[in-house]
């Protein structure tokens, strides 16, 4: 029998760009088929090209054994394709229904019936009438998969869907996936996280650079052997830190209270913190619970009106002080995004050193210092191996995971006091975000104190002495990461601890 | 079907300056249509607005002299433009310092003093820049915009101005017309070329635009403007405080502006009347543009826009053209400019196939 979708050949070029090159791929029913890839090895865009979003240059797409040209995401439904991306497409102010009845037909009646027995059956329980805003990411991602569902798909396609959830839902969400296969649905399922994969999936095909270089039982091989084969090189070693000496508080939030303006922000309440130097303090949580204010409430994009002892910098008060004097006071600070905030795209980088690196020696009389602008942007580019073509490139033009190591050495090499760094690893490839992680312990080591933003609870694991889990706004406790579990953070992380 | 704009990744730099040119030839080409629909001889409209500037001392001379408060202005525009602070109330600005400056010499119109004329200078700088300063006092105290707060202070100085020159300031022994007295010779600025209008302060201006230069290529100050307009949250996360950009941006701003107006009654007007302003404000914006928001490419593109002034005026004459085609024609090299620009740093996608 001819396998449900087929792959012969398959390249996309975007301008000078080889995203995807003669990939061939096999699908089957009743099967979970991972696709695994470091960032930027072209998955998106093999997604993109089974989905209809975009056109493959060359090589043929098969479904149920004849040739398709598929031109648009309709195309696709109509086949039986469904695709659940990463980044929902919900509409916040309407309920799961109307969401629903936006694509699929049917009287909303008959929808919220279909979408109760859908959920029964596999296990997706979603209130129909429940307005979008109020659901929780994990209930949200099952809106999408009901969303599918209801258009009868053969063919489902994931695209890194545990990346937003708590270690609980992901448990769920693959107990879903299985009763799904059970009946006969082929699913694609795109992620990096090599463990989800061996546990879930029955057949792996493996991209590196636009190409396919494995295509294997994932449940044969140990995720040291994936990496390899992903990486093109031995997994480096995890960094463990060792327990160290402990210096002066260096930093602290006490009992530190927000009330966000923005509507659709998430306002802080009662948030207390303290770091010292030589440790690393990692804050846990799914995005979007207040991790965007907490980090410019320490990094003074956001400096408060009054009480300023609510954050203190080396015991002094700074909470009314904007992001430049805290600096000076030696905080330094990575944020999540890279574009735009860490670093102004169209600016070539030795202009981007000049962002925060000023102080340095690069600006003296109010000129700016050509010479030691170059100077420092070439050295931060030897010492954290930023992949580019030299100082004059623009940072627009640098791969994430470069601009990354760019940003991180240039926050590292002020040597500050204090180094907060949000979502380390974000969109950064498995090679650069352990070297990353290696860096900051190497910081720690060397007395600094370091606060560490993240969503990846085993990043957090591997590089931080305690941790704290930010779940809606709330602060937990903080935890020893020797004394606690993945599954204690991640009862905090859905708000499930007392 | 679906187009796309596709950002190309490598420009040179003649690339870059072929903009201004093909924009000249569109906006050429399109006049001559649109002059020869009006019934008016085209090409005698196209000699007289773009050669005749150019042709006899006289004429050059009068383009040196437009140029002047063209390129004070839109330099300090420049700078607000590239932090995304949009002043374009430079005329109101530019009113208000002309009104400034020529409170001297109405005050004492016998005076004699070597200072008058200095002061009169640092006086319409003065009131620029406070009338820009009322902008960015109000957006950075009520977040209003500055867009229409400078527009609608240019109204208000406009009547202000009226008011002026209606009333206590209209000159007693001048037939009931609205201007003031003549000024004395000590406020008026010195002659650089003699037998012309051109005074000293197109060198003044020429001075003012390489100053613009250091500042925003060699300055840290000028830097954080410009990291303010790329990126303000990369702005806000390096800590440069909006508040101080808006200052910095509208102050300068208005300083030229001023600057220019008191050039202007110092200079060919000889004392304040209504048609100080002539719309200099305005057409800086263009200027500014057309110069790429670069304080070299403003020299050139002043320069250029000079010429049009006086090509414009002579076109009226000569061709019997209306006002309003001098403006068109200047809109015209605008959109042009603007267009060829996107298409030289976009390449266009047609897609047939995707029902966009």
């Amino acid at each position: 029998m001819a396998p449900l979708l087929q792959l012969s050949g398959v390249s996309k070029r975007y301008g000078g760009v080889q995203a995807n090159s003669g990939i061939d791929l096999s699908v089957d029913a009743g099967t979970i088929h991972a696709i695994l890839g470091e960032n930027g090895a072209g998955k998106s865009t093999l997604m993109k090209l089974i989905y209809g979003v975009e056109r493959p240059d060359e090589g043929q797409v098969f479904w149920q054994g004849g040739a398709v040209a598929l031109s648009s995401p309709s195309d696709a439904r109509r086949l039986g394709i469904g695709m659940v991306f990463q980044h929902f497409s919900l509409f916040e102010t309407l309920s799961v229904v109307q969401n629903m009845a936006l694509i699929v037909p049917g009287s909303k009646t008959e929808l919220a019936t279909r979408i109760r027995d859908l959920g029964a059956a596999f296990g997706l329980s979603v209130d129909p009438q429940a307005m979008v805003h109020s659901l929780s990411v994990g209930e949200r991602q099952r809106v999408e998969i009901i969303r599918c569902l209801l258009l009868n798909p053969k063919l489902l396609i994931l695209d890194e869907p545990t990346s937003v959830l708590p270690p609980q839902s992901v448990a769920l969400l693959f107990d879903t996936l299985r009763a799904l296969r059970a009946k006969g649905m082929a699913i694609l399922f795109i992620s990096h996280k090599l463990e989800e994969i061996r546990e879930l999936c029955d057949c792996a095909t493996i991209l590196r650079q636009g190409k396919v270089t494995a295509r294997l039982d994932p449940r044969q091989g140990t995720a040291h052997e994936l990496a390899t084969l992903m990486i093109g090189r031995p997994m480096p070693p995890p960094v463990h830190p060792t327990p160290h000496g402990l210096g002066e508080e260096r930093l602290a939030l006490s009992n530190l209270t927000f009330a966000n303006e923005d509507p659709f922000g998430v306002s802080l309440k009662d948030v207390s913190l303290s770091v010292r130097g030589g440790e690393i303090l990692g804050i846990a949580g799914i995005s979007g619970n207040g991790q965007q204010e907490l980090a410019a409430l320490i990094s003074g994009e956001i400096a408060l009106k009054s009480v300023a002892s609510a954050v203190t910098l080396m015991g002094q008060p700074v909470g009314n002080l904007g992001a430049a004097a805290r600096r000076k006071r030696g905080l330094a600070f990575v944020p999540e995004d890279r574009l735009g905030r860490g670093a102004v795209p169209d600016m070539s980088l030795a202009d981007n050193a000049l962002l925060t690196a000023h102080s340095r020696g690069l600006v003296q009389n109010g000129f700016i210092n050509r010479k030691a602008e170059r100077a420092f942007t070439a050295d931060c580019i030897a010492r954290f191996d930023v992949r580019t073509a030299g100082p004059q490139a623009e940072a627009g033009s640098l791969s994430g995971g470069n601009l990354q190591k760019f940003i991180m050495g240039r926050e590292m090499m002020l040597e500050p006091s204090v180094l907060l760094v949000a979502q380390p690893t974000w969109g950064v490839d498995i090679g650069a975000a352990s070297e990353i992680r290696q860096r900051l312990v190497a910081m720690r080591n060397a007395g600094a104190a370091i606060v560490v933003i993240s969503e990846e609870i085993d990043e957090l694991f591997e590089i931080c002495d305690r941790l704290q889990v930010l779940h809606k706004g709330h602060l937990s406790p903080s935890q020893d990461v020797a004394a606690t579990s993945v599954e204690q953070i991640g009862t905090y992380m859905i708000g499930a601890a007392a | 079907m679906k187009i796309t704009f596709e950002r190309r990744t490598a420009l040179s730099r003649p690339v870059l300056f072929a903009a201004p040119v093909i924009a000249l030839g569109l906006a050429m080409l399109t006049s001559l249509i649109l002059f020869a629909a009006l019934g008016k001889p085209a090409g005698q409209a196209l000699y007289s607005l773009l050669l005749e500037p150019f042709v006899g001392w006289y004429n050059i001379s009068e383009v040196l002299l437009k140029m002047g408060p063209l390129m004070l202005i839109a330099q300090g525009l420049a700078i607000g433009f590239r932090a995304n602070v949009f002043n374009i109330g430079a005329e109101g600005q530019l009113i208000i310092g002309a009104l400034f400056a020529s409170a001297l010499p109405i005050y004492f119109p016998e005076g004699s003093s070597p200072l008058m004329l200095p002061a009169m200078i640092a006086l319409g700088a003065l009131g620029g820049a406070a009338w820009a300063g009322i902008a960015a006092g109000l957006r950075v105290r009520f977040n209003a915009n500055e867009i229409l707060v400078t527009l609608m202070l240019t109204l208000i100085a406009t009547q202000v101005l009226n008011y002026l020159l209606l009333g206590p300031w209209k000159d007693p022994n001048g037939f009931n017309f609205p201007q003031s007295v003549i000024f004395p010779d000590a406020a008026l600025l010195p002659i650089l070329l003699s037998g012309t209008r051109v005074n000293i302060s197109v060198l003044a201006a020429l001075l003012l635009s390489a100053l613009a230069y250091v500042m925003m290529r060699h300055r840290f100050a000028g830097y954080q403007l410009l990291v303010g307009g790329l990126a303000p949250r990369a702005a806000r996360y390096a800590g440069f405080t909006e508040a101080r950009a808006v200052w910095v941006s509208l102050l300068v701003g208005g300083l030229m502006a001023g600057l220019a107006g008191a050039c202007e009654v110092a200079g060919p007007l000889g004392q304040l009347q209504r048609s100080v302003s002539t719309g200099y404000g305005y057409s800086a914006i263009i200027v500014a543009y057309l110069g790429g928001l670069n304080p070299l490419g403003i020299v050139v593109s002043a320069f250029l826009m000079a010429a049009l002034f006086i090509g414009g005026d002579n076109a009226m004459v000569s061709a019997d053209l209306p006002v309003a085609a001098v403006f068109v024609f200047q809109g015209l090299l605008l959109v042009f400019y603007l267009a060829s620009l996107t298409f030289i740093r976009h390449r266009v996608i047609f897609n047939w196939a995707a029902r966009a």
